[in-house]
């Protein structure tokens, strides 16, 4: 028996992610006294494949089939189902990302397992396997019961945060069974942003709305992200109007985030917004109107002008990390 | 080439969500029922397509699993649209048995392009595309925020985190879409809802099905303590306050 987790990798760096999925899995494994096995697909050297020990692997499968150095729905569905077969897993944990979210529901069919997507915490239970998970859009939370055998879970982003539990993670090559047929999409193009920290994985995100007026007044949001280490991101409108682009779009019908300090400069806080946004530990708001929805979900607030704020704060942070 | 795009029948986005029966249930007291958005900008880069390569595409379907009071939804979309649709007769419990159902839907009869949305704004599965998907044993591709024909075959972006592939994938396929696919959804008119009265409105009865998943009840996420504000004279302040008290920088 065993508890196994998708080691996603980004250019042979795992990601943040990662890192996350096997501190959960390796708590789940405490108390399921069983042990955490990972997956890792693609090209990743063995250190940064022993870094998966840090947090409570103690095996690595590593698949290096150049034919999956692509994301291919099928073809990485057949070989975790494959490693879940060969290691006796009764949990599966991917995280609540886009990759988590194209392949766990192809594995969740083929090894006949429940799936239960978001999830924020360890299960409440394990005699029914009860676990908590978001719904209408972080309006509500519900407690599912996986019935069957097997389960599958995906994590929500800093649901659990990361925990070191070293220990030495044996390194297996595994080559699974996989033809040639069951490869069906070509990547013909890839575009990474470089150099930028991503959205997802940023601890930091600082954001703007229509209440910045323009793209014009961005260089002090971009200034402020530079200092803090943060991510930008962007309410909807200021996507759809091409003030940023809509990589940068938070919210229901963009991207979910959930850092630790989420800054939300003229952003009224409308509950689409908040749904992509409202899992963030702190949130600071600056905003013109003391009666914008945004103050509601915020920690910390300023009324007023941010294109006033913004520069002062940079100026308090410079003196902070002087200091 | 047939289109089939799935869709879900969701309370509007603005509701304010409530559970009744001991928070078993959801409370539909009042609630404005909409075609889930992300399934709704499936539809629409649907139609567009239709529209961009006259003849290549002969039909749109729409397809939802639900009761008799989701016809509205299905209805909508025959107003935006859509040539025709099915609904089969089940209450959706979970993801996998919509799964289910939808594939049964495709068995019977072949569609080449089917679209699904990325998830949908009441349970949030994220869960029914790539189900199904596995189900039919088709190709899927996820977070799709572009579609086009070319040729024989279709071209594809995908969202990747931090920027875009472009994909090459025959038919049949399964595109599990998010936003970008279209800019806006379509705004029914008289014409299209007149219309909509008199296109096919199939009614197919289930197949059994197995729960995999139960959801027994729900909660709401705690609620926050109050905003601390701070003087907008006083940005030293919030600095101070994110540093020593909050010790997020
Ligand atoms: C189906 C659907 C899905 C949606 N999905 C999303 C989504 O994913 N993400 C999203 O963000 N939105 C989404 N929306 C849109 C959402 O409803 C709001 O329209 C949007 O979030 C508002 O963006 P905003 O706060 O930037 O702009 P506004 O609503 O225009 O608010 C601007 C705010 O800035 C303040 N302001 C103005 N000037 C200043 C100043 N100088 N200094 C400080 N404050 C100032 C104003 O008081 C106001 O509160 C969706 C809508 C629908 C219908």
């Amino acid at each position: 028996m065993s508890i196994l987790v998708f080691a996603e990798n980004w250019d042979g760096k795992f990601k943040k992610q990662t890192f996350e999925l096997i501190s959960y899995a390796h708590a789940l494994s405490k108390s399921m006294n069983t042990t955490v096995s990972a997956i890792s697909i693609g090209k990743v050297d063995s250190e940064e494949l022993n870094k998966l020990g840090t947090y409570g692997a103690s095996k690595v499968l590593n698949v290096t089939d150049c034919r999956l150095y692509n994301l291919d729905n099928k073809a990485y569905t057949m070989a975790i189902a494959q490693a879940a077969a060969k290691e006796n897993s009764k949990v599966i944990v991917f995280a609540q990302n886009n990759t988590g979210k194209a392949i766990s529901p192809r594995v969740s069919i083929r090894l006949k397992a429940g799936l239960a997507s978001g999830v924020i915490g360890l299960p409440t239970s394990f005699e029914p396997f009860t676990i908590v998970k978001k719904t209408y859009t972080a309006k509500a939370l519900a407690n599912v019961v996986i019935k069957t055998d097997v389960k599958i879970i995906t994590l929500s982003q800093n649901a659990f945060g990361i925990v070191e539990n070293p220990t030495t993670a044996n390194i297996e090559n595994f080559a699974p069974e996989i033809a040639d047929t069951d490869i069906k999409s070509t990547v013909i193009e890839v575009n990474k942003v470089t150099g930028k920290i991503l959205l997802t994985d940023a601890e930091i995100v600082v954001s703007g709305g229509r209440g910045m007026k323009g793209p014009e007044n961005w260089g002090g949001i971009e200034e402020l992200a530079q200092i803090l280490g943060a991510a930008t991101a962007c309410s909807r409108p200021v996507s759809d109007e091409g003030w940023r682009t809509h990589e940068e779009h938070t919210g229901q019908t963009g991207k979910i985030i959930a850092p630790n300090l989420y800054f939300a400069f003229g952003i009224s806080g409308a509950i689409q917004h908040l749904g992509g946004i409202s899992s963030s530990k702190c949130i600071v708001a600056v905003n013109k109107d003391p009666d914008a929805p945004i103050f509601e979900a915020a920690d910390y607030g300023i009324v007023g002008d941010a294109l006033k704020v913004i520069p002062e704060l940079i100026a308090a942070i410079k003196e902070l990390k002087a200091n | 080439m047939k289109i089939l795009v799935c869709i879900s029948n969701v309370p509007d986005t603005t509701t304010k969500i409530k559970f009744v029966n001991n928070n078993t249930t959801f409370d539909a007291t009042g609630v404005q029922w909409i075609i889930n958005p992300w399934d709704e900008l499936a539809l629409t880069r649907a139609i567009e397509l239709k529209e961009a390569h006259a003849g290549a595409i002969t039909e749109i379907t729409v397809v939802n699993v639900g009761l008799p009071t989701t016809e509205p939804t299905i209805r909508k979309a025959l107003a935006i649209g859509a040539d025709k649709a099915i609904r089969v007769n089940a209450d959706p419990k979970d993801a996998y048995t919509v799964a289910l159902q939808l594939s049964e839907i495709i068995k019977k009869d072949s569609y080449d392009i089917i679209l699904c949305g990325i998830e949908s704004s009441d349970y949030n599965g994220t869960s029914v595309g790539g189900m199904l998907s596995e189900l039919v044993d088709y190709p899927s591709v996820s977070a799709v925020s572009f579609i086009d024909i070319e040729g024989d075959q279709l071209k594809l972006k995908r969202e990747i985190d931090g920027g875009q592939e472009i994909i090459g994938i025959s038919t049949p396929f399964i595109g599990i879409v998010q936003k970008g696919i279209a800019k806006d959804a379509r705004i029914p008119n008289m014409r299209g809802i007149m219309m909509a009265k008199t296109k096919p409105l199939q009614v197919v009865e289930p197949v059994s099905a197995d729960l995999y998943t139960d959801f027994v009840s729900f909660d709401y996420p705690k609620s926050k303590a109050a905003c601390k504000k701070v003087d907008p004279e006083n940005v030293k302040e919030l600095v101070n306050l994110l540093h020593n008290e909050a010790k997020v920088i």
